[in-house]
């Protein structure tokens, strides 16, 4: 049995349950042979992907629900080979880049070559375009982005592309231009509030209190995918009468005791202990922005308000230096000994002054 | 069934419905005459259409200035639809471009001598010099090896190839290949170019324009005409599809174009403690210390806004605000300029924005 986001994913853009103009908008380009290259973006768990699945059924009807996954072996330069599973319909596919790591320059240009001088071979099909999904697209290396480029223009005539991001600032202006930008903003918590009343009328139960799914929709933090997660959860585990604590996953409770180690104690040693566990995150894949945000967040909302900028100012600066640089640990651990250095400040600062 | 085979076999060329190409491909410059606002660029290549002499060259702007369109158009017209294929090599940075197959692919190319022919199958005659052209388009994506390598093969094939590089940064070409080449800026479009090829777009499509969707048009692209058109193409089928069909807003541009909406941003800055004049902005309340300000920003970012657009907005309203500082203005105006360059290294957006709204407010309530 699969799970309720998965069930209850809307496949058509009637179905799609909030930003009813966007749908619209979709509908109305979709419906045009013209369909342009698109964009779309906004933070995640906003929905993107079931849009994206929407549009392209709005494009070629149910047989792009058909799906296959193909394996295939791609050359790298080096004459490495790079396995790579693509899912795969007879009018679209889907890459995510992250699956190839370094080499998706060479897998995006040989698919999209392949596809774009190879035709539709279905006569009833509605377009004579094929789709590329590209998740992630934010993750494309700026190789992989410069490759992109001509081969949107030119091979327009057999071939779309849909690129799916969370932002927009790591794509370069060339990409931008040559695509329709689509904003998918977070739904509201109303909104999430009704999607999950929705999926319950299917499930036949009834919600008693709004306060339950209120405190999921908060929760949530406009992701609606973790809304239902807990949702569904939740329901399983306590059938959702009376109030709820939601569990938060274990890797945000292990940030939430580093930032407390962080505000007990600031020594050496104590940066040793950190450093142990900011490895223990790393390791279980956890990206360290999201480490940093996390500790970061949970430190601020126990200091001194006249701390809290600073914090935050010191996290921005580490998290850049995070990207530029090649050793993630590096710049988490000097931002967790800024920390303290600013902690301990503070705090001998009162001692002193309470002195006089 | 043999029949759809062979239909099937046909060149895509052909069958594209023009109706259903996108504007931009649709309305790309056929000749050089036809490129809007690149007048001194169009003035120089001009001549080496009568002259035929031409010199290696290197195209860079901005995306969707008219590089790419420029080279092609050309190239068309120097050799005519029959020899533009023998003639014209393109190599873009979709294609492998490792030193050894640039090497390769160019020497095969140059190698067989160019013969000129001077009346082509369409009936028109063209000068067809006796040299091939290579445009490398997006040149600023090939290595530094790869570029040094092109050096040497520029040199042993001058005599009967032209280079074309294209790119959009000029600074990451390096200087021994710039200086083999004349260079051509190409500018973004001004204003009234922008609106004059809008407006013959929008004539040729019988579509009807208003003038204050143009200028929303002209605002929101940036002078990247590319943009502009596709902008236009997509409100006006948006605007085909309810019925009856309704005239395309400057607010239709707006939201295609991903602006933040000015409202949105009033209530941001008002939040910040930049106080508006002209927007009645009175049921903001300012926020008070830092929680409050975090809440502010988490709630923009789940609206998904681009980050540095939303920023470039910010920064409109703070230096054009009639009673902040200037010291105000300039501390912010720092902090704007910090966050662009961490963005464009791949910050995190939410961060970013926290720390510009910390500051912001730092110096606007100092
Ligand atoms: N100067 C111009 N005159 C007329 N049309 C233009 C001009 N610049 C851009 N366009 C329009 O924009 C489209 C894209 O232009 P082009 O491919 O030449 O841009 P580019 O400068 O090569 O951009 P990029 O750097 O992104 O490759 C063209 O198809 C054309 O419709
Ligand atoms: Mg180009």
């Amino acid at each position: 049995m699969s799970l309720w986001v998965d069930c209850y994913r809307p496949k058509s853009l009637d179905e799609l349950h909030y930003h009813e103009g966007l749908s619209a908008r979709l509908r109305a380009l979709a419906g045009s042979g013209d369909f342009p290259h698109m964009l779309f973006y906004g933070p995640s768990g906003a929905g993107k992907k079931t849009r994206v699945a929407c549009t392209l059924r709005e494009l070629f009807g149910k047989g792009v629900e058909k799906l296959k996954i193909d394996q295939r072996v791609f050359m790298t330069p080096s004459r490495r080979k790079l396995d790579v599973n693509i899912v795969q319909s007879n009018f679209h596919l889907e890459i995510t880049p992250s699956e190839v790591g370094n080499y998706d320059r060479v897998v995006i240009q040989e698919l999209l070559k392949e596809i774009a001088q190879t035709q539709q071979v279905d006569i009833n099909a509605r377009h004579r375009f094929k789709v590329v999904v590209i998740n992630e697209a934010d993750t494309l290396t700026r190789d992989a982005q410069a490759a992109l480029r001509r081969t949107m223009e030119k091979y327009m005539s057999n071939m779309r592309i849909i690129l799916c991001a969370n932002s927009t600032s790591k794509l370069i202006a060339p990409i931008k231009s040559r695509c329709l930008l689509v904003r998918v903003a977070a739904p509201t918590e109303q909104e999430m509030m009704k999607v999950m009343k929705h999926v319950a009328d299917r499930q036949n139960f009834r919600i008693d209190d709004d306060n339950v799914i209120q405190e999921i929709a908060q929760d949530a933090d406009g992701n609606l995918r973790k809304a239902l997660l807990v949702f569904e959860a939740l329901k399983m585990q306590t059938g959702l009468n009376g109030p709820i604590t939601i569990a938060k996953p274990d890797w945000e409770t292990y940030c939430h005791k580093v930032g407390d180690m962080i505000i007990q104690e600031q020594s050496p040693q104590r940066v040793m202990e950190v450093r142990t566990k900011l490895y223990e995150l790393l390791s279980h894949c956890i990206p360290p922005s999201v480490v940093l945000k996390t500790i970061a967040s949970h430190v601020v909302d126990k200091v001194d308000e006249s701390l809290k900028a600073d914090i935050m100012h010191w996290a921005a600066v580490y998290e850049v230096r995070m990207r530029v640089g090649n050793k993630k640990i590096f710049h988490l651990e000097a931002w967790v000994v800024k920390v303290m250095s600013l902690y301990k400040h503070f705090v001998y600062g009162i001692d002193m002054s309470s002195f006089d | 069934m043999a029949f759809f085979q062979q239909s099937s076999r046909e060149p895509a060329r052909h069958a594209v419905d023009p109706s259903l190409q996108p504007w931009v491909e649709k309305y790309r410059p056929k000749t050089i005459e036809d490129v809007s606002a690149q007048e001194h660029t169009v003035a120089v290549l001009r001549r080496t259409l009568t002259s035929t002499n031409l010199p290696h060259m290197l195209f860079y702007g901005p995306p969707g200035t008219g590089k790419t369109s420029t080279i092609l158009a050309l190239a068309r017209q120097l050799f005519g639809p029959d020899n533009f294929r023998s003639r014209v090599l393109e190599l873009n940075a979709s294609d492998e471009r490792g030193i050894a197959i640039v090497r390769e692919k160019i020497k095969g190319f140059a190698r067989q001598t160019p013969r000129a022919q001077v009346v082509s199958s369409d009936g028109n005659t063209y000068p067809c010099p006796p040299y091939k052209i290579i445009i490398l388009d997006e040149a600023d994506s090939m290595t530094q090896d790869a570029q040094a390598a092109l050096r040497r093969i520029m040199e042993n094939y001058a005599r009967i190839t032209r280079f074309c590089l294209v790119c959009n940064y000029v600074t990451r070409i390096i200087d021994p290949l710039a200086s083999r080449c004349s260079k051509f800026r190409f500018k973004p479009l001004d204003d009234t170019s922008t609106s004059t090829r809008l407006a013959s777009i929008a004539k040729a499509e019988h579509i009807d324009v208003p003038e204050s969707v143009i200028s929303t048009l002209i605002n929101t692209s940036q002078g990247d005409l590319r943009r502009s058109i596709t902008y236009l193409q997509s409100a006006s089928r948006l605007a085909n599809s309810t019925s009856p069909p309704t005239p395309i807003t400057p607010a239709d541009i707006q939201e295609i174009a991903g602006v933040v909406p000015d409202e949105a941003v009033s209530r941001f800055a008002a939040a910040l403690g930049i106080e508006s004049n002209d927007m009645d902005v009175d049921g903001v309340s300012k926020v008070k210390g830092f929680d409050d300000i975090r809440r502010k920003v988490k709630g923009i970012v789940r609206e998904g806004y681009s980050a540095s657009q939303l920023l470039t907005q910010l920064h409109d309203v703070i230096v054009e605000h009639p009673t902040l500082t200037a010291r105000q203005k300039a501390q912010s105006a720092l902090a704007l300029a910090e966050a662009d360059k961490a963005l464009c290294d791949g910050a995190d957006e939410e961060l970013q924005i926290l720390e510009v709204a910390l500051n912001v407010h730092k110096a606007v309530t100092s």
